[in-house]
């Protein structure tokens, strides 16, 4: 067992971004996910490693091309409007194979937006987000140690599939403290023979591209993605499931908002009624079988986000519309409280009126 | 000052080592092909081949990475240094350098060559500027000469709506990150010998730690400005040279305009 600290969402990132490996950080400041590149600022420097603030989220990322290019374990993070800026070089990142780790802690949408916690950034993040048929890898904690135990596991997937992963926080998971176990873990590191590092008697040279002119050649690339995409899909689907052998109606949350729904679905089951959880850990690949699956037992789902609904299309996707799909969401930086994801429930499960206490 | 250029000795003309035996894709006429083969040389007469990681950028440029016999990443639009930067920081011992021309450096790139310049990064930059988008047709670069036409500028460009010209040299010279900065040209035998000069200066600034490096060098493009290989070069002595005089214009971070 590892220390225990209490440790606000983003710190602890940061520092399992440290153990991971990680010797390469390029950031920008924007609100809500500063504290991660202030920890790596005072961090890096002390395990001998680079915490590089650049112009832009532009300059930002693709200094984690070139560092991931070079065979680095190499991360950024940023929020919402920073992460558009970003889609440039994920794009490259993802067309030259290139493993890096891509932290977004979502603020709220369009624009600029605001500072407050959204989920507005599931499109962006689920369906590649940048120009170009591809996809990354979208991880969605919903504590501060899960938020330290997936940025472990993204750099080990990054390097393993060479694909960048994203991970998916929001800014209350961001901002808010919580008891977080450093469980010391080995990073899975992998050798790069493919890294642009210098021949240093190698014979024949490493170049990392990403424009191939000839369109049959082009397409050939094309497959190899699409194919590694889909091992990634039969291999690294996570998901939690919560009480649905018995659930009548189950509740589908990610994130912050997940936290929100398990209190809910307490307030729930506490009186009476049959209701569980679905909370996908990984957004893509999204956990379509697992849904398959509940639909099979359940009535009814209630998706609920930070959004004007966005996972729900994957959820109707998912159980090919076999089963009623009810939505709740909230938008502009507002969080529901729990009493009223209650009453959402109550509502779908046709108990309208009969307000219980959450 | 070129002082390396009394060190010239005569050799027989061959390929760089560092360079592969392969036709360039070049348009008659372009001076990429011989600043592709400066390069070459100054890594073979350094030694630097082993540890060198060049960056191409887009543009005409962006199949340099086909050419070189050394480790390449391939940038996007404009972002050379700042991929520049962190390939340097992952391998500080290496020589890094960007290959970029004028609309993706002082355009489109301008942010990151600006900062990376700023923050002194041990990189070099060849930066090759013909006054103009070559890959993408001839339209106007931020280089375009005033009156200069160009298919974005089809009276020639407009200063008072496009304002003039940047000279990128002169701009990035007052940095104090910049450690060695020079304006060269390949329009003649004797320029070619001091452009090669300039930029064996530029590698071994940074090989020494003196802070970022760039040698702009004047290049042609004859087939979207209209011209003739022999009216291209030309047109580089006599108009070009004006507005872009060659010089050095920092070195071991003493400021100096001699040309």
């Amino acid at each position: 067992m590892g220390e225990t600290k209490l440790m606000k969402g983003n710190e602890a990132i940061a520092e399992a971004a440290v153990l991971a490996g990680c010797r390469h950080y390029f950031g920008y400041p924007i609100t809500p996910q500063n504290e991660i590149i202030e920890y790596m600022a005072q961090r890096m420097p002390e395990v001998g490693g680079v915490c590089l603030q650049a112009e832009s989220e532009i300059a930002a990322s693709n200094m984690v091309f070139g560092a991931a290019a070079a065979g680095a374990r190499a991360m950024t993070s940023s929020s919402g409007p920073g992460i558009s800026l970003k889609q440039e070089a994920i794009s490259y990142l993802a067309a030259g194979e290139l493993p890096c780790v891509i932290v977004n802690v979502m603020r709220a949408g369009p624009g600029l937006g605001g500072i407050t916690p959204a989920q507005g950034d599931y499109f962006q993040a689920t369906r590649g987000g940048g120009h170009g048929d591809y996809r990354t890898i979208v991880l969605a904690p919903a504590s501060a140690q899960e938020a330290f135990d997936m940025t472990m596991r993204a750099f080990d997937l990054a390097d393993h599939y060479r694909i960048p992963v994203l991970l998916l926080s929001d800014g209350a998971l961001g901002q808010m403290m919580e008891k977080v176990n450093l469980k010391p873990c080995e990073p899975k590191m992998t050798s790069k023979p493919w890294a642009a590092t210098g021949l240093h008697g190698r014979k024949s040279n490493n170049v990392v591209k990403t424009l191939i002119l000839k369109p049959e050649e082009l397409e050939d690339h094309n497959n190899k993605l699409q194919a590694k995409y889909r091992d990634i899909e039969a291999r690294e689907t996570l998901w939690e499931e919560s009480h649905t052998e018995d659930a009548e109606l189950i509740l589908v949350a990610y994130g912050i908002m997940s936290r929100i729904a398990q209190s809910a679905m307490s307030a729930a089951r506490a009186q009476g009624l049959n209701v569980g959880m679905l909370r996908p850990q990984t957004l893509w690949p999204f956990p379509r079988e697992a849904f398959k699956d509940v639909a099979k037992r359940t009535k009814a789902f209630l998706v609920l986000e930070l959004s004007a609904g966005q996972m729900v299309e994957d959820v109707l996707l998912s159980i090919e519309h076999k089963r009623p799909v009810s939505f709740y969401g909230r938008t502009g930086g507002m969080t529901p409280k729990s009493q009223e994801v209650l009453d959402e429930i109550l509502t779908v499960m046709g108990m309208k009126g009969e307000r219980l206490k959450c | 000052m070129l002082k390396t250029e009394t060190k010239t000795k005569m050799r027989t003309f061959s390929r760089p080592a560092c360079i592969k035996p392969v036709v360039y894709h070049y348009c008659p006429g372009c001076c990429h092909g011989i600043i592709h083969n400066l390069v070459g040389q100054v890594i073979d007469d350094l030694g630097i081949a082993e540890k060198t990681v060049g960056i191409a950028s887009v543009g005409c440029s962006v199949l340099a990475c086909d050419y070189f016999n050394i480790d390449f990443v391939q940038a996007a639009h404009g972002r050379a240094p700042a991929v520049a930067t962190g390939v340097k920081r992952v391998w500080p011992n290496n020589v890094v350098f960007t290959y970029q021309g004028d609309g993706d450096l002082a355009a489109i790139g301008c942010g990151e060559i600006v900062n990376a310049v700023a923050r002194g990064e041990r990189i070099t930059t060849v930066f090759v500027n013909n006054a103009i988008y070559g890959m993408t047709g001839g339209q106007m670069a931020p280089t375009t000469l005033a009156a200069q036409k160009t298919t974005t500028s089809p009276d020639g460009r407009d200063a008072l709506r496009a304002g003039m010209p940047i000279r990128v040299s002169e701009m990035l010279a007052t940095l104090d990150g910049a450690g060695y900065i020079a304006r060269v040209a390949v329009n003649n035998p004797k320029n070619v010998f001091k452009a090669k000069a300039a930029i064996q200066e530029a590698f071994l600034n940074q090989l020494e730690g003196r802070g970022y490096s760039l040698v702009e060098i004047l290049s042609t493009c004859p087939i979207n400005w209209g011209m003739t290989p022999v009216e291209a070069m030309k047109w580089v002595e006599q108009t070009m040279m004006l507005f872009y005089p060659l010089g050095t214009f920092k070195n071991n971070g003493r400021q100096s305009h001699d040309t």
